[in-house]
């Protein structure tokens, strides 16, 4: 059983944040892997917002490979920042040699490029990475993106802080949307991939549960977008819907829902939004899920969000204060964190609505 | 001793042997009279009777003429073994047997010098059923729980009509941040995922149409089921078309084009649309064959709805100036959305065919979107009057080729965009729940069914060569015959009920399959719930296998 959580404040936080409010939810999940995304960095990063990160764990064979291929794309390395580890023994960490995160500047004959061009760009160099490493497990590439880090690693979540140095708060590795969980998909085999969070252009998507229409996803999302692949977990379904409804087809977030979790027909009926909720069911069907799941996701504008299947429920709880918004599948991870919050204030989202908070910490709770 | 010639027929060459107990007969008649095919009659047999009338035994013999019920030996009037003296003897002493010994399929076309027509449904059973090796085998349990199925609401509803792909939707983002339609997009029609098949008003008496149609309506008035009803080609009763019950039939088209000329000029008149067209390009019982209504079934209503004489109908083989996958899209375009005003989606069925897959990835590659719906029929339906040899030797298997077709779309990205329906021997067990759940999970987004509405409605034939004379316009209970004293032997109302009771019962099933799998709604294509006991059917069909 999965424990997802997410911590978005005003202020720049420490991964430590997130290993105290999944540490807490331990006897929740099987402890058999940590993974977080970083939105909105700091620290290191903070002067870099505007190029894009690549976030990989490599063999010397795998980073050569990514370097080469970079530097052929006509990239230019502007910072790295290599975590020191500690390599004490007795660890549970099934360690990669490297962890490489590096921001680049874009090619030269990129600079004045349009954005989305860009955004193309950095997808494509991504799966190419992938692609190139994935032969002789040389190397897994989690995310090339501006602004975005990713760390994922087998083992222990207590022992991965340990060795990443992440128990010990500093103002060098800090970001104000933290994303994370604490198992590895043990369902099937043990992939770095497997383990969500997962990030496609700027979208961040992590989830518990099982997607029982898994295989209706992935047959229809396969040929929807080149970026739609891997599919090591079920969970990755729901990032690929999200990216599509909310960048493809540039529709409201809102929409998101109506896609995922559609109102029965008698309802869609009754409504004078009919003929498009209709239109999306009928045309999106296969995007379908049916539970049981709770879905935590980031937008590229930063903005946090939550919705649960319409069915089955995977419990969610959202506390806050001033300055820092948490979820948490329970509501011990956030005690540990926001010890003095006001918890009566604390929410517990239904299965027709969608929670999001803004840059400004502001909660809508839009309900569909 | 009579003189005998062997190649005289006897009860012996036929399908059937009439047994006889001339002790329990009380000779009142109803069976020869019951029985619609004249295959027994009364005859007198000459009987010695040995008796003593002395008080001592002191045996005598009698020869008397005593009256009996024969059995009728010609290839004309033959027993097909229908039951219906048996039903009706008060003293069970009459009834069919098969004769494993038949030389019926020689004698008949040497005898009659012309092909073996009948009724019903494929008779060449060997093997056990593709979807009876196939099991609902995916439980949601532990981390997934199962659906409660008498407590959760299920969306159990099925497309009819063309759907766009997501990127060709006309919505964009107006100024509230809601989406609007800003163009057109195709009709599609929300219905149960059960359509009730195309039996025209002619194959069928006045009375089943009626009740089936009837049947339908109370589904959908009083029990919130949006079962619709196909009228196979033939027309509808006018009153029916100018009625508000129009928006639950699919009306159909096929080669000879009969009854259009009716439902044409009702149109002006026609209060609702109806629920689509379909046309029909082929048969799974019998493909390759146009429809064949016999003269003996053209009674006057017939010929009143369909404009014709009393004379043998047939539909071609083929449509007329349809030459190509293209040119049937144009047809359709051209006549039937345009004739609704693209209100009504518009559907095609062919029989299932090695060449189906190339004649539904021309469908869904068309660039108008207008063909609503890919009707794919197999060779274990019925039908009401085919050449023995087309039933029982042409057609194809429904289960893979509607299987092919799912992939086949998914293999571009394009499932779901022409919903698939299948038929051809569904529920030929009794239980269409679990074959259209599982054709569901194979792909399919509905069913279709004809025989097993004749069944429910008390036909007596099946598949081991029952009756199956659908084509005589002689049948037995009343439902494919037009023959007045027939069809009054069919209680129309309590058929009606019996259709909706079958259909709340599948109802119900359908819930209790759906609710192990964790889904509340139809779990189209969904082929990870399916594991097959049979290694060849589970590679073919791309489901685990078991064992």
């Amino acid at each position: 059983m999965c424990r997802i959580g997410a911590i978005k404040s005003l202020n720049y936080l420490h991964p430590s944040q997130a290993l105290q409010l999944m540490q807490s939810q331990q006897k929740g999940h099987d402890n058999s892997g940590f993974a977080m995304i970083m939105h909105d960095l700091g620290g290191i990063f903070e002067n870099y917002k505007h190029l894009p990160t690549l976030s990989m764990a490599a063999t010397d064979e795998g980073v050569r490979l990514a370097e080469d291929i970079l530097h052929q794309a006509g990239f230019q390395r502007v910072m790295q920042w290599v975590p020191e580890t500690d390599n004490r023994p007795g660890l549970d960490i099934n360690a990669m040699p490297n962890y490489v995160f590096e921001t680049f500047d874009y090619p030269r004959f990129y600079r004045n490029a349009e954005q989305k061009e860009k955004e193309d760009l950095l997808l494509d160099i991504r799966l190419q990475l992938r692609a190139a490493l994935e032969p002789n497990e040389e190397g897994f590439v989690y995310s090339f993106w501006p602004d975005v880090v990713t760390l994922k690693e087998i083992g222990d979540p207590r022992d991965i802080g340990t060795y990443f140095r992440l128990w010990e708060p500093d103002n060098k590795f800090t970001a104000k949307v933290i994303t994370a969980q604490c198992r590895q998909n043990t369902n099937y085999d043990i992939v770095r991939y497997a383990a969500h969070p997962f990030h496609l252009q700027g979208y961040t998507a992590l989830a518990n549960g099982e997607n029982t229409f898994y295989l209706k996803n992935v047959e229809f999302q396969r040929k929807l977008h080149r970026g739609y692949i891997g599919f090591e977990s079920d969970s990755q379904c729901f990032l690929y819907t999200l990216h599509y409804v909310h960048r493809e087809l540039d529709w409201p977030l809102r929409y998101f829902k109506h896609v995922v979790t559609p109102l029965p027909f008698t309802d869609i009926e009754k409504r004078e939004d009919a003929q498009q909720l209709k239109a999306i069911r009928q045309s999106l069907g296969h995007l379908e899920i049916n539970g049981p799941n709770t879905i935590i996701g980031v937008l590229p504008d930063n903005t946090l969000f939550t919705c649960c299947d319409a069915k089955k429920l995977r419990p969610i709880v959202i506390g806050r204060t001033e300055d820092t918004v948490v979820f948490s599948s329970e509501v011990c991870g956030i005690n540990e964190i926001l010890p003095d919050r006001d918890w009566e204030t604390d929410i517990y989202p239904h299965e027709r609505e969608i929670v999001t908070i803004d840059s400004k910490l502001e909660v809508q709770r839009w309900k569909q | 001793m009579e003189t005998m010639k062997v190649q005289d027929v006897t009860p012996n060459d036929l399908p059937w042997k009439i047994i006889y107990d001339a002790h329990r007969c009380t000779l009142c008649g109803s069976c020869v009279s019951a029985c619609s095919f004249r295959a027994i009659e009364a005859k007198v047999e000459r009987r010695r009777l040995i008796f003593s009338e002395s008080e001592l035994p002191e045996p005598q013999s009698r020869f008397s003429a005593v009256p009996v019920i024969r059995q009728v030996k010609s290839i004309k009037n033959y027993c097909r073994g229908c039951g219906i003296c048996e039903k009706i003897c008060p003293n069970d002493a009459i009834r069919p047997e098969r004769n494993p010994d038949s030389r019926h399929p020689i004698i008949t076309r040497c005898l009659g010098g012309d092909s073996i027509k009948r009724g019903g449904r494929k008779n060449l059973e060997s093997t056990v059923r593709t979807l009876d090796k196939i099991r609902v085998g995916r439980i949601s349990q532990m981390t997934d729980p199962s659906l409660d199925a008498q407590r959760h609401t299920f969306d159990m509803l099925a497309p009819f009509g063309r759907i766009l792909p997501p990127e060709k939707l006309p919505l964009g983002v107006g100024p509230d941040g809601l989406l609007q339609t800003s163009g057109t997009t195709p009709p599609v029609n929300w219905i149960y995922p059960v359509i009730i098949g195309d039996m025209s008003i002619g194959a069928l008496s006045w009375r089943m149409w009626e009740a089936v149609a009837m049947a339908v309506a109370y589904l959908n008035e009083e029990c919130g089921l949006p079962v619709r009803m196909c009228s196979g080609e033939g027309g509808v009763p006018v009153r029916l078309l100018k009625s508000k019950y129009l928006k639950y039939m699919i009306l159909q088209i096929a080669s000879g084009h009969f009854g259009w000329n009716r439902i044409a000029k009702a149109m002006p008149h026609m209060v609702e649309d109806p629920a689509g067209i379909l046309i029909k390009i082929g048969q799974g019982a019998k493909p390759g064959d146009g429809g064949l209504l016999m003269a003996q079934k053209v009674a006057e209503h017939i010929q009143a709805i369909r404009g014709v004489p009393k004379t043998d109908l047939l539909s071609p083989p083929n449509h007329q100036g349809l030459y190509s996958i293209e040119e049937s899209v144009q047809k359709m375009f051209l006549s039937f959305n345009a004739a609704f005003k693209f209100r009504v989606p518009v559907a095609i069925k062919v029989a299932a065919s090695a060449t189906s897959v190339s004649v539904f990835n021309n469908l869904v590659r068309d660039p108008y979107n207008i063909v609503g719906g890919f009707f794919l029929d197999g060779i274990d339906g019925g039908t009401g009057a085919a050449h023995e040899v087309s039933l029982d030797h042409t057609g194809h298997p429904i289960v893979s080729k509607l299987r092919d077709c799912y992939l086949a779309a998914t293999a571009q990205g394009r499932q779901g965009q022409i919903p698939l329906w299948a038929a051809g021997g569904l529920g030929k067990t009794g239980d269409l729940a679990a074959d259209a759940f599982k054709m569901i999970c194979l792909g399919a987004n509905g069913v279709f069914s004809g025989k097993l509405i004749l069944q429910m409605a008390g036909c007596v034939g099946n598949d081991q060569g029952r009756c199956n004379a659908c084509n005589t316009g002689l049948c037995p209970v009343g439902i494919t015959t037009q023959e007045p004293p027939l069809v009054r032997r069919l209680d129309p109302e309590k058929v009606a009920q019996n259709i909706v009771n079958y259909f709340l019962a599948m109802d119900t099933e359908f819930k209790k399959l759906m609710a192990p799998i964790g889904n509340s709604s139809l779990p189209v294509g969904r082929a990870d719930a399916l594991v097959a006991t049979d290694q060849a059917v589970a590679d073919k069909l791309q489901v685990q296998y078991v064992c």
